[in-house]
């Protein structure tokens, strides 16, 4: 399919007419000179298909891995398994390799096109001016061999985005100044007459404003121990019992695994139990707390987040460093949060909401793990100021808070009421330990209801000159906060209850996260919202975002 | 059917105060309630089919599945689009634009011309029949990325696309 000449010719998606265009009129000598090659169709770094065909192949290891065991098991020969084995790895690394090969990129005049696809083709150009921020990753196999990859967001999200995987670590970062250096020549440029400050950051050159010890990432670790992963341990085995030699479920296996030293063990009663018990506990919680911990050290390792005259810009990472930087004027807004036990030791997060993803989460972390001395810094680079100590608070209405506790209660009531009920009339068999459910049920939807009128009490909201402020959680605070000039629309809605009971959820467009204020009286939601709209009116979308 | 006259005309009678603030608002052309009625009734077809299908297989008492269904038909069909058209509403500021909907979940919400991104203005066939326009505007935002407000004038909507536009500073291209 692929034929000697496909290269020869300058593929029609690629617009080569166009690339030869720019060259030949070339309105920016002096910068399309940073980049030799400048405008001409390029191949990504010759090793980086090793690395793809490397994490394509480890992607499917661990399946490959179960599906060698049942055939092995079911008798088949391990040189025959092998052999598999090995036209597998072939396989990926000829599709890696094909790939690489059908992969070109253009840096242009005012976009960067990249076209790809072995067999579909597509052809993608991004405009300097919408890209948001320029991250670079390295995950293990290319640091080994000195690539990176490049993406480019633009808040598209997930697969939409531009990436170039994968370049020379020296290829990468030039062209990553190279797009940031076009973008915001183009964006100053534009705005050269609309205000001076798109440029909130003084000229020192990065700067640390925060950073993790070493010490610091493990303690965040042992906070980030997690149930869940003990969970998902569970699942996967359920996942994969099928690679497993017998039936997990099948009692009459177990009593056979168990023949043996196990015996000893069931013999020796409730006290073994007891003892076996704890241990299992134990071990859980052990599983649950280094998972939490591995997991935090690979990712936080060596945390940096400095303050550069072009943004923010974050490098952490233990076998996948990551590199991203954003640009100031681009944070929207702030979060702020703890954990109900992380709180008791005075620990915080900030993360940064913007239209750009963070790998993986919707908003930017920009202090994971931090003393609230150490997120003030950060707060007001990032063109914010802290909550100040004097905010005249405002509380929720309390008819919501009233009405949430009792749909809540009455919704927990109604299926005690549905159990006890069959537990009346189901018949006699029916052990009385059962009548716990109800009843457990019963405690739960009074001590849910008062965690809502609780919760009332915590909900709060603030409106300043130039932010909006909102705070909620009874255990574990969360604090939003808001540039008034940066929202995008309001929306006063209201449900059949709400219309009756005098309250609004008061939900406010936001680029890239969600600011919605619920349970507020009607005559505050009506309040803010003029305000807001009177600040947002003042200034154009396209010296919020895309400047 | 598109004499401008019937925008302001009380062609409709208005059934009691549904909302408050409805005053200072603009209301929808009359021809939204048929718009409204013509699509309630793609819903509709289906289970008036189905009742009907029930009824001829007749292991019920005549009339248990087409009465209701009937009777929920003419409430959809009559009184529902009508309530619907009279909850609706929408402002036109020097510099935002504020849109009102809903019935039992009331929304309102108001997008600053500096916000919008960028502005649609699309016809479906029923709508075309009626020479009516729906008029959507997009914003960056995540929550609220397009407000739509159906039930204009294609003449009105295209009105309304022009002054916004003109009202949009120009975009850093």
């Amino acid at each position: 399919m692929i034929g000697p000449d496909e290269e020869a010719r300058p593929d029609p998606l690629a617009g080569g007419d166009q690339a030869r265009v720019i060259k030949l009129d070339g309105t920016a000598p002096s910068r399309a000179a940073t980049i030799a090659n400048d405008g001409e169709e390029q191949r990504t770094d010759p090793k980086g298909f090793i690395a793809s065909g490397a994490s394509l192949s480890s992607n499917m290891l661990l399946p490959l891995l179960a599906l060698g065991y049942t055939f092995s098991s079911d008798g088949i020969s391990i040189p025959f398994i092998l052999s598999m084995f090995g036209i597998f790895l072939c396989a990926a690394m000829a599709l890696a390799y094909l790939s690489w090969r059908r992969l070109t990129y253009r840096v242009g005049e005012t976009d960067i096109r990249v076209t790809s696809g072995i067999l579909s083709r597509q052809a993608r150009s991004v405009p300097y001016e919408r890209i948001q921020d320029v991250s670079v990753e390295q995950s293990l196999v290319p640091r080994l061999l000195g690539l990176v990859a490049i993406k480019f967001e633009t808040g598209a999200g997930g697969k939409d985005e531009l990436a170039l995987a994968y370049l020379g670590e020296a290829e990468g970062e030039r062209l990553r100044e190279l797009v940031r250096e076009r973008r915001d020549g183009q964006a100053t440029a534009a705005l050269a007459s609309a205000d001076g400050d798109a440029e909130a950051v003084p000229g020192d050159a990065g700067e640390v404003i925060f950073a993790m010890d070493r010490r610091r990432v493990l303690t965040f670790g042992f906070f980030e121990f997690s149930l869940a992963v003990v969970a998902a341990a569970f699942a996967a085995v359920q996942q994969f019992d099928f690679a497993l030699p017998f039936d997990i479920y099948d009692f009459d296996a177990w009593q056979d695994l168990l023949a043996g030293p196990g015996a000893a063990l069931y013999g020796m009663g409730a006290m073994a139990q007891v003892v076996g018990g704890i241990v299992a506990v134990l071990s859980l919680v052990l599983i649950g707390l280094v998972t939490g911990l591995v997991r935090t050290v690979l990712r936080e390792w060596d945390f940096t987040l400095l303050r550069t005259p072009k943004g923010f810009r974050r490098r952490r990472g233990l076998l996948t460093r990551t590199d991203v930087v954003m640009p100031v004027h681009r944070v929207q807004a702030l979060k702020i949060a703890t954990g109900v036990i992380r709180r008791r030791f005075g620990w915080h997060s900030l993360k940064l909401v913007s239209l750009a993803q963070d790998s993986g989460g919707a908003s930017h972390d920009a202090a994971p793990f931090a003393r609230m001395e150490e997120i003030e810094p950060i707060v007001r680079a990032a063109g914010f100021d802290p909550v100040p100590a004097a905010t005249e608070w405002r509380r929720g209405s309390l008819n919501h808070a009233k009405d949430a506790a009792f749909v809540t209660a009455l919704l927990l009531l109604s299926i005690a009421g549905a159990i006890a009920v069959f537990l009346l009339f189901g018949g006699q068999d029916i052990a009385r330990g059962y009548w716990l459910v109800p009843f457990g049920l019963l405690c739960l939807s009074g001590v849910l209801a008062a965690w809502e009128i609780l919760g009332w009490s915590k909900r709060l909201n603030a409106l300043d000159d130039h932010q909006l402020y909102f705070r909620r959680g009874i255990l574990a605070g969360k604090t939003d906060i808001a540039d008034r000039a940066k929202l995008q629309s309001v929306e006063i809605s209201r449900g059949p209850i709400a219309q009756r009971r005098g309250y609004a959820t008061l939900k406010l467009g936001l680029a890239g996260g969600s600011f919605v204020l619920e349970g507020l009286p009607v005559e505050r939601a009506h309040e803010l919202r003029e305000a807001l709209l009177e600040s947002m009116t003042r200034s154009d979308f396209s010296v919020v975002v895309a400047a | 059917m598109d004499e401008a006259g019937a925008i302001e005309g009380g062609a409709i009678p208005h059934e009691g105060a549904v909302v408050e603030r409805q005053d200072e608002l603009t209301p929808l052309h009359p021809d939204h309630v048929k718009v409204l009625r013509i699509s309630a009734l793609f819903y509709l077809v289906p289970l008036l089919i189905a009742a009907i299908v029930f009824e001829l297989i007749g292991f019920a008492p005549a009339g248990i599945f087409v009465v209701p269904v009937l009777v929920l038909a003419v409430l959809i069909l009559w009184r529902v689009p009508l309530r619907r058209y009279h909850a609706k509403g929408y402002a036109m500021g020097s510099d935002r634009l504020r849109v009102v909907r809903g019935l039992w979940f009331r929304s309102d919400t108001v997008v600053p011309f500096g916000r919008v991104q960028h502005i649609d203005v699309h016809q479906g066939p029923v709508e075309r029949h009626y020479d009516l326009a729906t008029l959507v505007l997009h914003t960056a935002g995540t929550h609220n990325s397009s407000v739509a407000l159906p039930g204009l004038l294609n003449e009105t909507a295209l009105e309304m696309r022009e002054t916004i536009r003109e009202r949009i500073k120009r975009d850093t291209m």
